[in-house]
C-alpha cells in the first residue's frame, strides 16, 4: 500500500472533518437549545464564504498585503454571518417557538430556500474562484506535498475553536445559562435566565463558527457558488447526528468520522459516490443507534 | 393597527438590514476578470423594502395577538368573506359550481393551445403528487423530504421497461406504482424508530441517494443525459396526432386526479386514516390506545409512495423524456410547498395549492427567476401567520344530540 497516498487521504479527511465540525457545532448547539434543525445553517456558511470573497475582491485593488486582506475579509465575513444568524432567528424561528415542531422545521426550509436564492439573484450562479491569499509555509517544502499550509491553518483553527468553545460553555456565566436553557427552557426562565438572549447568543456562536468554516474551506478548495451551503450543511448535520445531536464533543467526533470515511471512500472506492457514503452512513447509524455515538437515549413520555 | 413605536422600530430594522446585506447586495465582484461593481441603488431598495415589509409584519403580528372575535371586527372584509363562505357551502350553490368547473376542465384542452394544455397537465400531476404526499405529511404527520425519489422511481420504471423490454404505458403504470410502493416500504422499515426531524433528514438523504445513483449508473439509466423517446400513452394502438395525444394525456391525468381524490377521501375517514391522524397527534399516546404504529407508519409511507409512482409514470409519458435533474431535493420541497400552502391534510387545499404554485409562475413569466425566493418567503410567512394553509383542514366533529339520545332510550 502506498503510504504517502494513505497519509494524504488521512489529512484530507481530517481537513474535511474540521470544516464539518465547525458547521456541525452550530447545528448541535441550536438543536440542544431550541430542538430545531436549523436548515438555514448551511446557508450561513455559504454567506460567510461569499462575503469573504466579495471583501477580498473589493480590497484586491488596493494592493494591501494578501494575508492582511484575508484577515480583514475573514473578520468582516464572520461578523456579518453572525448578524445573519441572529436576524434569521428573530424572523423565522422566534415567532414559532411555541408552535408544533413541524412548523418551525418548514419555516427553516423556507429560510434556506430564500437565502440561497437571495445570493443567487444578488450575485451570480457561476462558480467564482477564490484567490489564494495564504502563502505556502517554508518548512513544508520538504514535506513532499502531503499537507498544504491552508490545511494546517484549518486544523489549528478548528482545534482552537473547540478549546475556546468548551471553556466558554463550561466556565462562563453565559455558558452556564446555555446549559440550563437546553435542559429545561421553562425552568431556566423561572430562575431568571433571559432565554431570548441565550438563544440569540447561541445563534451568534453557531453562525460565527460556520462562517469561519466557510472562509477557511474556500481558501482551501479555491472556488465557491451559491449552492455550496446546502450540501455542506446536510453533511454537517449528518456529522452532528452521528455524534449524537445536542452534544458538542459528539459533533466534533462525528465530523471527523464522517470526514475520514468520505476521504477514504472516495480515495479507495470511487469518487462518483462521494455524497452517497455520507448519506448511507447516516441511514445506518440512525437505524442501529438513533441517539448517535455520544448521545443519550431519551425515554418518550406522554 | 400599527403603533408609532413599531413604525420607529421598522426604520431601525431597515437600517440593520442595510448594514447586514451591504456586502452581498451592493458589491458584485468577478474574481475571474477582477471587476468590482458597486450597486448603491440596491441599498435604497433594501431600506425602503424593509420598512414597508416590517410595517406589514407588525400589522400581521398585532392581528395574530387579537382574539378571533376582535379580529373579525378589526377587519371588516373578513365578515364579508365569512358570509360568502356560508353561501358557498350551501348545496344549491355548490352543485352547479362543481358542474361548471367540470365543464371548464373538459372544454379547456379544446380551446387552448398545446402549450397551455401541457402546463395544465403539469398542474394536474402536482395535484396527484400533493395528494400523495398529503397522506404522509398531512395525515401521518411524518415530514418526508425525499418524495421526489419515489416520483423518479415511477418515471424511470416506465422509461427503462420501455427501453429494454418494450413494455407499453398501461403495463408499466401498475408496475411503476408497485415498485415505488415497495421502495416506500423498504425506506419505511429503517426509519420506523425515528421521529420528527430525524425522519426528515433520513428521507432527504434517501432522496439524494436515489438521484445520485440515477446519475452515476450511466450504463443503464443514461446518466445525467437521461432517457428520451418514451412514447405517450396509447389508446388501443390507434395512432394519434400530437395534439390529440396531448388531449388524451390531459384527460387521463384528470381521471387519475379524480380517482386520487376519491381514494384519499375514502382513506381519510377509514380506520387506517383515523389511526394516521392519531399517530400524527401523539405517537406514544396512540400506541397506548392500541394503534399499531409500525403498520400505520409503513402503510402511510407505502401509499404515499404509490401515488408518487403513478405520477412518475405519467410524467415520463407526458414529457417523453426523463433525466435525474427533474428529481432533485427542490422538487420534493416544491411538492411540500403544495401541501403546506394549500393546507396540510386538506384535499381542497392541496388541489388549490398545486394550481397556484404551478400556474402562477407560468403566467408571471417576468418574475419566474424570483419564484424560489418567494416560495421560501411564503413558506416562512405561512408557518407564522397561517399555519393551516389557504384552506385549512377541518376535523370531523361528532355532535352529541341529547334529544336523539333520549328518543332511543
Amino acid at each position: 500500500m502506498d503510504l504517502d497516498y494513505f497519509f494524504q487521504l488521512f489529512l484530507g479527511g481530517m481537513t474535511r472533518g474540521s470544516i464539518y465540525a465547525l458547521i456541525a457545532l452550530g447545528y448541535t448547539m441550536v438543536y440542544g437549545i431550541i430542538k430545531l434543525i436549523n436548515f438555514a445553517h448551511g446557508e450561513i456558511y455559504m454567506i460567510g464564504a461569499f462575503t469573504a470573497l466579495i471583501i477580498v475582491g473589493a480590497l484586491g485593488m488596493t494592493g494591501l498585503n494578501p494575508v492582511l486582506i484575508f484577515l480583514i475579509a475573514g473578520v468582516i465575513a464572520v461578523l456579518t454571518s453572525a448578524g445573519y444568524g441572529v436576524t434569521i432567528e428573530r424572523i423565522a424561528y422566534k415567532p414559532l417557538r411555541n408552535a408544533p415542531r413541524l412548523s418551525a422545521l418548514i419555516s427553516a426550509i423556507g429560510m434556506s430556500l430564500f437565502l440561497q436564492n437571495y445570493v443567487l439573484l444578488a450575485q451570480t450562479s457561476n462558480f467564482l474562484p477564490f484567490p489564494t491569499l495564504i502563502p505556502e509555509f517554508k518548512f513544508l517544502a520538504n514535506a513532499g506535498g502531503i499537507i498544504s499550509s491552508t490545511q494546517i491553518i484549518i486544523l489549528a483553527t478548528t482545534a482552537l475553536v473547540m478549546v475556546v468553545l468548551t471553556l466558554l460553555i463550561k466556565f462562563t456565566r453565559i455558558g452556564k445559562a446555555m446549559r440550563a436553557t437546553s435542559q429545561d427552557r421553562q425552568m431556566a426562565q423561572l430562575v431568571g435566565i433571559g432565554i431570548n438572549k441565550v438563544i440569540a447568543f447561541t445563534f451568534v456562536i453557531g453562525s460565527f463558527t460556520a462562517a469561519l468554516g466557510g472562509v477557511l474551506i474556500c481558501s482551501h478548495i479555491g472556488q465557491i457558488n451559491f449552492y455550496i451551503g446546502f450540501i455542506a450543511g446536510i453533511k454537517a448535520f449528518v456529522a452532528a447526528v452521528l455524534g449524537g445531536i445536542g452534544s458538542i464533543p459528539g459533533a466534533v467526533l462525528g465530523s471527523f468520522v464522517l470526514g475520514l470515511t468520505e476521504s477514504f471512500g472516495t480515495g479507495y472506492i470511487s469518487s462518483d459516490y462521494e455524497d452517497v457514503f455520507a448519506f448511507l452512513f447516516l441511514v445506518l447509524i440512525l437505524t442501529i443507534r438513533p441517539s448517535g455515538i455520544l448521545g443519550r437515549e431519551k425515554k418518550a413520555k406522554v | 393597527m400599527v403603533t408609532l413605536k413599531q413604525i420607529r422600530n421598522s426604520v431601525l430594522i431597515a437600517l440593520w438590514m442595510m448594514i447586514l446585506t451591504f456586502p452581498i447586495m451592493v458589491i458584485k465582484v468577478n474574481t475571474i476578470e477582477n471587476i468590482v461593481i458597486w450597486r448603491w441603488m440596491n441599498l435604497l431598495y433594501i431600506g425602503v423594502g424593509t420598512v414597508i415589509l416590517s410595517i406589514f409584519w407588525f400589522f400581521l403580528i398585532n392581528r395574530r395577538k387579537l382574539e378571533p372575535e376582535e379580529r373579525k371586527r378589526s377587519f371588516a372584509l373578513k365578515g364579508k368573506i365569512e358570509t360568502l363562505k356560508g353561501v358557498l357551502a350551501k348545496p344549491v350553490v355548490q352543485k352547479p359550481l362543481y358542474a361548471a368547473l367540470l365543464v371548464i376542465i373538459i372544454i379547456f384542452p379544446f380551446v387552448s393551445s398545446l402549450y397551455q394544455t401541457g402546463i395544465m397537465i403539469t398542474a394536474l400531476m402536482y395535484v396527484i403528487l400533493g395528494l400523495g404526499l398529503n397522506i404522509v405529511v398531512g395525515l401521518g404527520g411524518l415530514l418526508h423530504l425525499g418524495y421526489a425519489a419515489f416520483y423518479a422511481v415511477g418515471a424511470y420504471t416506465y422509461a427503462l421497461l420501455h427501453r429494454y423490454l418494450g413494455l407499453s404505458f398501461w403495463v408499466c403504470l401498475p408496475i411503476g406504482a408497485l415498485s415505488a410502493m415497495l421502495l416506500g416500504i423498504l425506506v419505511g422499515l429503517p426509519v420506523l424508530r425515528l421521529r420528527g426531524d430525524y425522519l426528515a433528514i433520513v428521507t432527504l438523504a434517501f432522496g439524494e441517494i436515489v438521484r445520485i445513483l440515477l446519475e452515476n449508473l450511466s450504463q443503464y439509466t443514461g446518466g445525467p443525459a437521461g432517457i428520451s423517446g418514451i412514447p405517450r400513452p396509447s389508446f388501443f394502438g390507434i395512432k394519434m396526432s400530437l395534439s390529440t395525444a396531448m388531449n388524451y394525456t390531459y384527460f387521463l391525468t384528470f381521471a387519475l386526479v379524480l380517482f386520487t381524490i376519491f381514494v384519499v377521501r375514502r382513506l381519510e375517514h377509514s380506520r387506517l386514516g383515523r389511526s394516521w391522524v392519531a399517530m400524527r397527534e401523539d405517537e406514544v399516546a396512540s400506541e397506548a390506545m392500541g394503534i399499531d404504529i409500525t403498520r400505520a407508519k409503513l402503510s402511510s409511507f407505502a401509499l404515499g409512495a404509490l401515488w408518487a409512482g403513478l405520477a412518475g409514470v405519467f410524467f415520463s409519458a407526458k414529457t417523453t423524456f426523463v433525466n435525474p435533474a427533474s428529481f432533485t431535493l427542490w422538487e420534493s420541497v416544491i411538492i411540500l410547498c403544495v401541501v403546506v400552502l394549500g393546507g396540510i391534510g386538506s384535499i381542497k387545499g392541496v388541489v388549490l395549492g398545486a394550481i397556484v404554485i404551478i400556474l402562477l409562475p407560468e403566467y408571471l413569466r417576468a418574475f419566474s427567476q424570483y419564484r424560489m425566493l418567494f416560495f421560501g418567503l411564503i413558506l416562512v410567512m405561512m408557518m407564522i401567520f397561517r399555519p393551516g394553509g389557504f384552506i385549512p383542514a377541518k376535523r370531523r366533529v361528532y355532535t352529541f344530540d341529547k334529544a336523539q339520545l333520549e328518543e332511543s332510550d
